[in-house]
């Protein structure tokens, strides 16, 4: 199974979620790879503190032009739709932070003067944790534009071999990195703030899981703090409410010197293996009827 | 003209809601220094939240294309899913089919299609608008959830203040930036006089805060920084002051954590307005007249 936890708004409690669901499993024989998929700000490994073993970079094949070759015909130009080959006075210049590696231009040519060569746009890492949880995250390169290749990759990668639950640490908002964070996945699970920012973006993220096809349920982190506008939301659309978690200043806290929230709080063990039983058997009995 | 961009690399840090405070105690300062108010976070837009817009005008945007397959001339050869990187096309009970999601647009499959049966269609992304707030214009956008181009739609809206800015005498164009590091921040940042990085003095707050300087360096733009709800760790934060004051970036100030700040936000206000007097408002204050100082010397 795998489970993606996003949220719309950053900052909602995506990440201790995700390591605190992964901690409590673990706790009870599940095994489970945690994928961070936050390649912009990955931060996962700062609760689990895996021993990273493994690498690899993530390349996009880049067309580089045989000047020889070209003829200036500006065939590659047109048909590149993000600008990153141009032809200027029979010169053909490239942009590789454009490039969105689709081979297009290599393609076309007219007189095959394009060969990709691969540009690195990030990195893979993976490792165990100490308490036998899998753990692989990507990172993009600090100047590069684009997340979803190193996402892409990352998901393709390596997954843990066989593992009862993957859960994917996702990025906040809800463009194509989140999209490439939670595609094909079984079940989202949606952190929120009860807060207006909170519920604006709550509402946009549902919104894409829908488009998706993709069954998603709702975690309220920091429950007190504002309205009760995200229990009527979730109440209107159906949306179950899967775990509260109050505000408490002492888990703030604990959170930013790095202890996970079960760390802090054991007794949010139960709650999040039991939620797990309860996801697990809905898609379960989701694949039995299919 | 300047441009200030506020950042974070990790989200959730405060950079709206020290945005929203800002543009208030700009408009306090009896237009001395006139302000335009930019919301780049454009698939989760909250700064239109905090400051009552009344909305002037709405644009389409459009994003990217998406390939769609005319399955009267398509003869099922398959060639278009051989040659999609993207994993976009699949077959689907022997006839061929588009993944909109995962179309990334390219067009590569038009081209090898051999009976031309492939079209790309422009998507229409969001909406962008301009609209007037009590202090002051705001340009902002929604992006439709799932969409690409975020970056091309967070250059529109900073064009658009420019614009205004240059023709009607404004000083400085306040940005509400994105988290992460990635197109739509990089978009934010490109051509900035200053970029404020917003933390939380926490290891994740850090962590990215690191990323989003490298960033920041990366494309030459100078940057300082403030700790919000400095108080949760305050070691941290004095570890942050060290090591901004080792690598010669400005800290300042710090806000404290306050519940104001959300209880200012749930009656969609923005604190420095809603309690003047609250911590965060004060602190906000300090901070704010910093920043005016620094943009000063910097003319």
């Amino acid at each position: 199974m795998i489970i993606a936890v996003a949220s719309g708004k950053g900052g909602t409690g995506k990440t201790t979620i995700a390591t605190g669901l992964a901690l409590s499993l673990s706790d009870v024989g599940i095994t489970v790879s945690l994928m961070d998929c936050d390649v912009e700000a990955p931060n996962a490994h700062l609760f689990l503190q895996p021993s990273i073993d493994q690498h690899a970079p993530v390349n996009v094949q880049i067309p580089e032009v045989n000047a020889n070759l070209c003829s200036g015909s500006g065939r590659c130009a047109e048909v590149c739709e993000f600008h990153a080959i141009v032809t200027l006075g029979g010169k053909t210049l490239v942009f590789p932070e454009l490039c969105h590696g689709c081979g297009s231009c290599t393609l076309v040519c007219p007189e095959q003067a394009i060969t990709e060569i691969p540009n690195q746009v990030g990195v893979l890492e993976a490792g165990m944790t100490g308490g036998g949880i899998h753990f692989s995250r990507g990172v993009l390169d600090v100047g590069e534009p684009m997340a979803v290749p190193v996402i892409t990759q990352l998901k393709n990668w390596n997954n843990g071999n066989n593992v009862d639950l993957i859960i994917r640490d996702s990025p906040p908002g809800t463009s194509c990195p989140v999209v490439a964070s939670i595609s094909g996945t079984d079940y989202v699970f949606l952190v929120t703030e009860p807060t207006p920012f909170g519920l604006h973006d709550l509402r946009l993220a549902f919104e894409l899981t829908e488009e998706l096809g993709i069954p998603a349920g709702v975690i309220i982190n920091r429950d007190g703090i504002g309205d009760t506008k995200i229990d009527e939301f979730c109440l209107e659309n159906e949306i179950p409410i899967l775990m509260r978690i109050p505000f408490e200043r002492k888990i703030s806290e604990g959170i930013a010197r790095g202890k996970s929230l079960v760390e802090i709080n054991p007794e949010y063990v139960k709650e999040f293996q039991s939620v797990f039983d309860q996801i697990h058997q809905m898609v379960n009995s989701k694949k039995v009827r299919t | 003209m300047k441009q200030l961009v506020i950042l974070s690399g990790k989200g959730g840090t405060g950079k709206t809601s020290v945005t929203a405070a800002f543009g208030y105690l700009a408009a306090l300062d009896g237009n001395q220094i006139r302000v335009i108010l930019v919301d780049a976070d454009v698939d989760a837009s909250n700064l239109e939240l905090v400051l009552e817009p009344e909305k002037l005008e709405k644009h389409e945007f459009a994003g990217g294309k998406v390939a769609e397959i005319d399955q009267e001339l398509c003869i099922n050869c398959g060639d278009c899913k051989q040659i999609c990187r993207f994993d976009a096309i699949h077959e689907v009970d022997l006839s061929y089919e588009i993944d909109t999601f995962a179309c990334d647009g390219c067009g590569a499959c038009v081209y090898q299609c051999p009976t031309n049966a492939i079209h790309m269609n422009p998507q229409m992304a969001g909406y962008w608008y301009w609209s007037n707030t009590p202090y002051g214009p705001l340009f902002h956008a929604a992006l439709r959830p799932g969409q690409e181009n975020s970056g091309k739609l967070v250059t529109m809206v900073k064009q658009q203040a420019r614009l205004l800015a240059l023709d009607e005498g404004y000083q400085l164009v306040l940005v509400d930036g994105p988290p992460g590091i990635g197109c739509p921040v990089i978009s934010a940042v490109s051509g900035a006089d200053l970029a404020l990085i917003v933390v939380e003095p926490t290891v994740a707050g850090v962590h990215d805060m690191q990323r989003v300087l490298e960033t920041t360096d990366h494309f030459n733009v100078p940057a300082a920084v403030c700790i919000n709800k400095a108080d949760i760790f305050p070691e941290e934060s004095t570890e942050i002051e060290s090591f901004c004051r080792d690598n010669g970036i400005q800290v300042l100030g710090r806000i404290p954590f306050d519940p104001m700040v959300t209880e200012s936000m749930v009656q969609g206000k923005t604190v420095t307005f809603y309690q003047p007097n609250a911590p965060s408002s004060q602190a906000l204050k300090k901070i704010w007249s910093r920043i005016v100082e620094m943009l000063e010397d910097d003319a």
